[in-house]
Parts: C-alpha cells; sequence; structure tokens
C-alpha cells in the first residue's frame, strides 16, 4: 500500500517534471532546452536540512530530477544547519570549496550577497514567474534592487497546542489573544494539573509579542533603532507577564528549546509557539498521539494585531561557480522549486511551500496541517533583509533570557539590546 | 699600526696558512654544529609558520576595523546571465590605531571587564581544586593498599574520556528538569535548583565539569613527583617522632615543590583559556554571564559578520594577560630560590 502510494508519487512527480522540462514557460527559451540530455555538468548541492528526516525525501527528488537530465551529476552533501553559514562563508571567501548551490536560510542571503558570494538571478528563467511565489519569502531574496536566490521553504511562527489536553479542561477553541492564552492556562492548570504554555528563552520567538503591539527591531528604510520602543517593552511585558503568572512554564537558560519540545511532546504542556519545521517531529514522537492531536493556529494577538516572523530557506548560487554550469545548476534549482516538487516535500515532510500554485495542488489542499498554517504564512511579517539581520538575535538572545528566566526590567533590557545595536550591529542607524 | 700597513698587501698575496687568520665565531659553529643547524631548522621554520607569523599577524589586526564586510577593496557581483559589476567598497577596512582596545577596555563594545572577572574567579577556583583534590587522591594513592591498579584506573578514567563527551554528560545530569542533579536534590526533599538561572551556579556546574575533568592529570603527576622523594627522608622523620600529618608538611610538600611549580603554572594556564567547558556546558549562559575571555574571543571571530580585528585585540589582551602574569610567577619562584 505504501510502496504504491510512493511509486504513483514518485511517478507523477517525473511525469510532471517531464511535463515543466518539456513544455517549458516561453517559447524564447524553447530552443535553449530542446534536449535536456544535452545539458551536462556536475553540481555540488549543500542541503542544510535534517540529514535523517528530511534528507532522503530531497535525495528522492534529485533521482527525479535526473530521470529529466541524466547528465546532471548532482553531489548531495548534507551539511548541518548550524555549521552552514560559517562553512559557507569561509569557502567562499577563499574562492574555493564552496557548493555551486546551497539552501540558505532567508537572513543569511542578504549578507552573503553583500559580501559577493552569490550570482545574482535577475534576467534569468528562475525569475520568470515570480509573482508565483509569496511576496514576503520571495522579498528575503532582494538586496540592493537585485534578486539572489528564490525560495525553497517558508515558515512562520503558529500556536501549537495539544487537542487531548484542550478537550480535558474543556477548551473548545483555541486562544486568540495573549488574554486568552492566559485563561486558557489557568483553566488547564486547574482542571489537567499540566502546564498551560512554554515560551521559548530566545528573541526570535518573542517577535510575536513585539509584533502584536506594532513594534518591530529596526525601521531599515527610515535607518533607525526602535527595538526599545513603548510598543515593545509593552510587547515583552506581556511575555513576562505570562511567565511570572505562572501561565508559562519558566524556562531553564540552558536548551530552552530542547525543553520546550520534550515538554510538549510527553503531553506535558499545552502549548507552546514554533514553526512547521517541528511537524515531522512531533507527528514521529510515540507519546503524543499522533498528527491528529497537534493544533495549529495563528499566534495570539497583542492590543494591535497578530504577527510572527517570516522564516524559511532560499535556493542560492555561488558566484565562484563556473558559467559553464550556469545552465545545469538554473534547470537543477528550478526543478526543486517547481511547484511538484514543493507539493512533494510538503506532503512527506510538512513543510509549506513557497509558490501559490502548489496550494493548487489537490495532496496540499488536502493536507489539514498545511492548511491551518497557510494563513499564518500568508501573514507572516517581513524581517529586515539588510546584510547585518543575523546579528539581531544575540542581543536578543540575552534580552529574553534576563526578561523571562531573570525576571529583570524589559524596559532595561531592551535599552540595552538598543545600545549594541548601535554599538556592534547598525552602527549609522540612528538611536531612537 | 703595523697591522694595518701590513693588511693591505696580504690582500693581493696568496691566502694566508689556515692558522693566522681563523674562521669567525658563526662561521666556526656551523663548521662544527651544522648538523644541528640543519635539525632544527624545521622545527624554527614550522614554528615561525604557525606561531609567529600568525602572531604577527594578529597584533598588526587589532589596529585595525577588519572584519568580514570590509575585507575587500571591492566587491564584484556576477550576473548568472554573465555580466559582472564591481564597485568600491564604500566601507574598506582601515587602520584605527588603539579604537579596538578603547572600545574594548572602556566597555563601549563586549563585555571585556566581566568576562575578566569570570575568568579569574573560573582560573582560581579550578586551579585550586584541581590542585587540592589531585594532592589528596594522590596521597591515598601513594600507599600500598589493596586494589591500587584499579584504582588508578578509575581515577584516570575521567582523563581518558573526551573533553566535549564529558561537558555533555555533565550538562544534562545539571539540565533543570530532566537531570540527575535535581532528580536528587527531590528524592532528598530539597527544590529543583535553576542552575543556568544565575551566573554563579551556572559556573559552578562549569567549574565541577572542570574539576572531573582536570583532577586526574594532577594526580598523576603530584602522583609521579611523590614517588621521586626519597624514602630515607620519610624514615628519618619517623624516628625523630613525626606525626603523619608533619612528614606530609616538612618532606612531602617541600619534595613536591618543583612537580608542583609546574603544575600549577600549566594548569592556570590551560583552565585561563579552558575554550570547550564553558562553551559546551553553559553555553555562555545566563545572558552571557559565564562567558570568559576565550568565549568572548570567539563570539567576536565567529557570530555573525566575523570581527576579525576585535578577536585580535581580545586575543592580544588574553595574552598580554598570561604573558604578564608568567613572568611574575617566576620572579616570585626565583624569589624563593626556586631553579627554573
Amino acid at each position: 500500500m505504501r510502496r504504491t502510494a510512493r511509486g504513483i508519487a514518485v511517478l507523477a512527480s517525473a511525469a510532471i517534471a517531464l511535463a515543466v522540462a518539456a513544455c517549458g514557460n516561453d517559447a524564447t527559451e524553447a530552443p535553449q532546452k530542446t534536449d535536456p540530455a544535452a545539458l551536462s555538468a556536475e553540481l555540488t548541492w549543500w542541503d542544510t536540512s535534517d540529514p535523517a528526516n528530511e534528507g532522503p525525501a530531497y535525495k528522492q527528488l534529485i533521482a527525479d530530477f535526473n530521470k529529466t537530465y541524466p547528465n546532471v551529476k548532482i553531489n548531495y552533501q548534507s551539511v548541518p544547519f548550524g555549521e552552514a553559514q560559517n562553512k559557507f562563508k569561509t569557502a567562499a571567501a577563499a574562492k574555493s570549496g564552496a557548493p555551486d548551490i546551497l539552501r540558505a536560510e532567508v537572513a543569511w542571503v542578504p549578507e552573503f550577497a553583500s559580501l559577493g558570494y552569490l550570482y545574482n538571478l535577475d534576467g534569468s528563467e528562475l525569475l520568470a514567474d515570480e509573482s508565483d511565489f509569496f511576496a514576503t519569502p520571495m522579498s528575503s531574496n532582494k538586496f540592493d534592487g537585485k534578486t539572489y536566490g528564490v525560495p525553497q521553504v517558508t515558515d512562520s511562527l503558529a500556536l501549537m497546542y495539544n487537542k487531548k489536553i484542550f478537550a480535558d479542561a474543556g477548551i473548545t477553541e483555541a486562544p486568540k489573544t495573549w488574554a486568552d492564552v492566559k485563561t486558557a492556562a489557568a483553566t488547564i492548570k486547574a482542571k489537567t494539573k499540566k502546564d498551560g504554555l512554554f515560551i521559548n528563552a530566545g528573541g526570535y520567538f518573542l517577535l510575536p509579542f513585539i509584533y502584536g503591539e506594532g513594534g518591530d527591531l529596526v525601521d531599515a528604510a527610515g535607518k533607525k533603532i526602535v527595538v526599545n520602543s513603548e510598543a515593545n517593552v509593552a510587547g515583552i511585558k506581556v511575555a513576562a507577564d505570562l511567565v511570572k503568572s505562572g501561565a508559562a512554564v519558566k524556562p531553564p537558560a540552558s536548551d530552552s528549546y530542547g525543553t520546550m519540545m520534550t515538554l510538549f511532546k510527553e503531553q506535558k504542556v499545552a502549548m507552546i509557539i514554533n514553526g512547521p519545521w517541528e511537524v515531522n517531529n512531533v507527528r514521529n514522537a510515540p507519546a503524543f498521539g499522533g498528527i491528529e492531536n497537534l493544533g495549529v493556529a495563528a499566534v495570539p494577538a497583542g492590543s494591535a494585531k497578530a504577527g510572527a516572523p517570516v522564516g524559511g530557506h532560499n535556493y542560492v548560487l555561488w558566484s565562484g561557480m563556473p558559467q559553464e554550469k550556469a545552465a545545469a545548476a538554473i534547470a537543477f534549482v528550478k526543478f526543486m522549486s517547481s511547484a511538484q516538487s514543493q507539493a512533494f516535500l510538503a506532503d512527506k515532510l510538512g513543510v509549506l511551500p513557497t509558490r501559490q500554485s502548489a496550494y493548487q495542488i489537490d495532496s496540499v489542499k488536502n493536507n489539514a496541517i498545511i492548511a491551518a498554517f497557510q494563513p499564518v504564512v500568508a501573514s507572516a511579517v517581513a524581517r529586515p533583509w539588510i546584510p547585518e539581520g543575523g546579528q539581531f538575535f544575540g542581543p536578543l538572545d540575552t534580552m529574553a533570557t534576563e526578561v523571562l528566566i531573570q525576571g529583570k526590567d524589559p524596559k532595561g533590557s531592551l535599552d540595552a539590546v538598543a545600545n549594541k545595536y548601535k554599538t556592534e550591529v547598525v552602527k549609522d542607524y540612528a538611536a531612537s | 699600526m703595523s697591522t694595518a700597513t701590513a693588511t693591505p698587501p696580504a690582500r693581493t698575496s696568496p691566502p694566508p696558512p689556515r692558522d693566522t687568520r681563523r674562521p669567525g665565531r658563526l662561521r666556526r659553529s656551523w663548521d662544527k654544529h651544522w648538523y644541528a643547524w640543519v635539525m632544527v631548522a624545521p622545527v624554527v621554520i614550522v614554528l615561525g609558520v604557525l606561531i609567529f607569523y600568525p602572531l604577527g599577524r594578529g597584533i598588526l589586526l587589532s589596529f585595525t576595523n577588519l572584519t568580514e564586510a570590509n575585507q575587500l577593496a571591492e566587491i564584484c557581483t556576477k550576473s548568472i546571465t554573465g555580466s559582472e559589476v564591481c564597485k568600491p567598497n564604500p566601507s574598506a577596512w582601515e587602520v584605527v590605531g588603539f579604537d579596538n582596545y578603547v572600545d574594548l577596555l572602556s566597555g563601549r563594545v563586549g563585555e571585556f571587564w566581566r568576562q575578566f572577572g569570570v575568568t579569574l574567579l573560573w582560573t582560581v577556583s579550578c586551579v585550586v581544586f584541581h590542585y587540592g583534590i589531585g594532592l589528596g587522591l594522590a596521597v591515598l594513592l601513594n600507599r600500598p593498599l589493596r586494589g591500587r591498579g584499579i584504582y588508578r584506573v578509575l581515577l584516570i578514567l575521567p582523563w581518558a574520556v573526551p573533553a566535549f563527551v564529558s561537558a555533555f554528560a555533565w550538562r544534562f545530569m545539571f539540565n533543570e528538569q530532566f537531570g540527575v542533579i535535581n532528580t536528587l536534590f527531590e528524592a532528598v526533599g530539597l527544590d529543583r535548583a535553576e542552575w543556568f538561572a544565575d551566573w554563579r551556579t551556572a559556573l559552578l556546574t562549569a567549574v565541577v565539569t572542570n574539576i572531573w575533568v582536570g583532577v586526574p592529570f594532577m594526580m598523576v603527576t603530584l602522583l609521579g613527583g611523590m614517588q621521586t622523594i626519597p624514602s630515607e627522608q620519610y624514615e628519618a622523620a619517623e624516628i625523630d617522632g613525626a606525626t603523619p600529618w608533619q612528614r606530609f608538611v616538612n618532606v612531602t610538600l617541600p619534595g613536591l615543590r618543583p612537580v608542583s611549580m609546574t603544575v600549577l603554572l600549566l594548569g592556570t594556564i590551560w583552565t585561563f583559556n579552558m575554550f570547550p567547558i564553558i562553551f559546551l556546558v553553559t553555553g555562555g549562559e545566563p545572558a552571557g554571564g559565564t562567558e570568559i575571555l576565550v568565549t568572548g574571543a570567539y563570539r567576536a571571530a565567529f557570530e555573525g559578520i566575523r570581527n576579525y580585528s576585535l578577536a585580535s585585540t581580545y586575543g592580544v589582551l588574553i595574552l598580554s594577560i598570561l604573558l604578564v602574569f608568567s613572568v611574575l610567577y617566576r620572579r616570585a619562584l626565583r624569589k624563593q630560590g626556586e631553579v627554573w
């Protein structure tokens, strides 16, 4: 049964890939791709996804790609996500050893592009149907008016909850605001003796509280640091209050994220704020009770709105790749980011496609978890896509620890973050 | 005067006999010891390439504002369609004199003084416990007892385990939710401790780990030292009616001095720069509270856009601190009549 399903999936994606390759989008490009077999190159791809959970699906896609392009050899290399950024920068700076194609986290792209490490893709086939990609994930590929990548997967934070605990506590609807969360947590504690919420003590996971009050980290257009604005202080206070009041578990300073996932998978805490990349992990957790027990809702709103940061990954091409390989690399990235490939990955891994057309494919349409995440992603807030974007999180993590764990005053901690941004991260921005 | 007038003709005349004009000191030394020079040459070259060149470069870098983002004079953007645009880097690196030192030491950038304080506390507590416990265990093992070999093997075990494995094991034992230490606390009726919520308890977890990792070395070294103390000294002391404590203080400790002084200096330098334990056990948590100087330097060098100049400045300062310490330590030893 499973085998036939997989067979059909492989056949289907291969057939679609053939169809895509054969018909093409524009008549002008037709002569270039009359014969995919004529394309011959050897390409290295650094995949930064989890090698055990996600790697096999990507390898399968590569096999499908080779059915159309038999002479393009893809050297698949799994590079741990935590190491890839430094490894790539070291190799790119040394002009040797970097992969031709990299799966880069959204915040890396402007950084790499500003250093001249990436090919600018303007005018290539990859951007021919750019409007099909969601605007927010696409925006992470732009730097200085040029485009340097195509979105691979997108994600955002959502409220993930345990349906069984909700039912035991008599809660019928996912909380819509942080105030609702507090009430729900109290009910859960009273009726089931379990903890209501776990907030990971990391800067990224506090962004919904900041966006919820209409705040942001910096105003990139106005070149202004706004991280210690009143809206942000109010937002962080909400988070601090959830912990202080006992609605949320007090997170540990060491391995807060791992603790959150363990407690959630063992059904000891009812709600967490996390993204679709953990869906497979939760699905496979024996103590959780399967994917049917997982509820997904938009992050709760603050006084202004409900907002979560956009995350995800993009395909980028290393500028050190010889120009002769460009056609093959484009064909590969085009195949991997096609709606059909994205639908295949959504099916297998539960990750979210970045193309609007992928959501028209039946398997994606009928996937409950993806359907639940889709509005979350559609309303995700773009981060400031500047080369320093990744450096905003070190100081924010410190703030999260100080406020949530050590009980320090949010205003003072946010002022310290603003000061760090001014002295170390975006020195030419105005302090507020 | 007469030699001066005699020299010019000598130049035109055939070479003088060997014994009247002996070759220079260097030449003689080369003739006699050339093989020794050849033997050391690889070491000198390797030291030069691996140590002195990077050291010199590091010192030079600390006077610039070089980072990964401004290292190139021009940044080229290649287009996949074939064109390439090169623009001069608007913020290319430049020499900034002592700015890095001023920034770092005045606390404008980074947390140098807090890290320095933590480093001192960390080094002193680790070395004191290393030495104390190592000495205690060495004394216990330095006498005939049943199963001594087994004890020795067991006590050396922590040393055989790679440091990162020990670090992960201890971090997990101190885990606030699932760790065995908090479970024990609960079993005896105590509250769970939030180990990583306060920098002092977080530092304690790292110190405990490092003690576990470092004691075997001290123990083995001191045990070796003890075995070089002639047994006649103990016999003489015993005949004079010395108590065991008196023997320890007046025979063992003085006999160990040469070994102790060396291991204390080594231990101090190692602990001062002990990167993996801090990095893996506490990760600098909470909020950078247990960061020591080397982990601070690492973060400057490898996190975000790499700040080579700031990391070099850290490096130069760390080296200076250790140099000053070593010089003072040697001087103190010399004053006490230690030949070193």
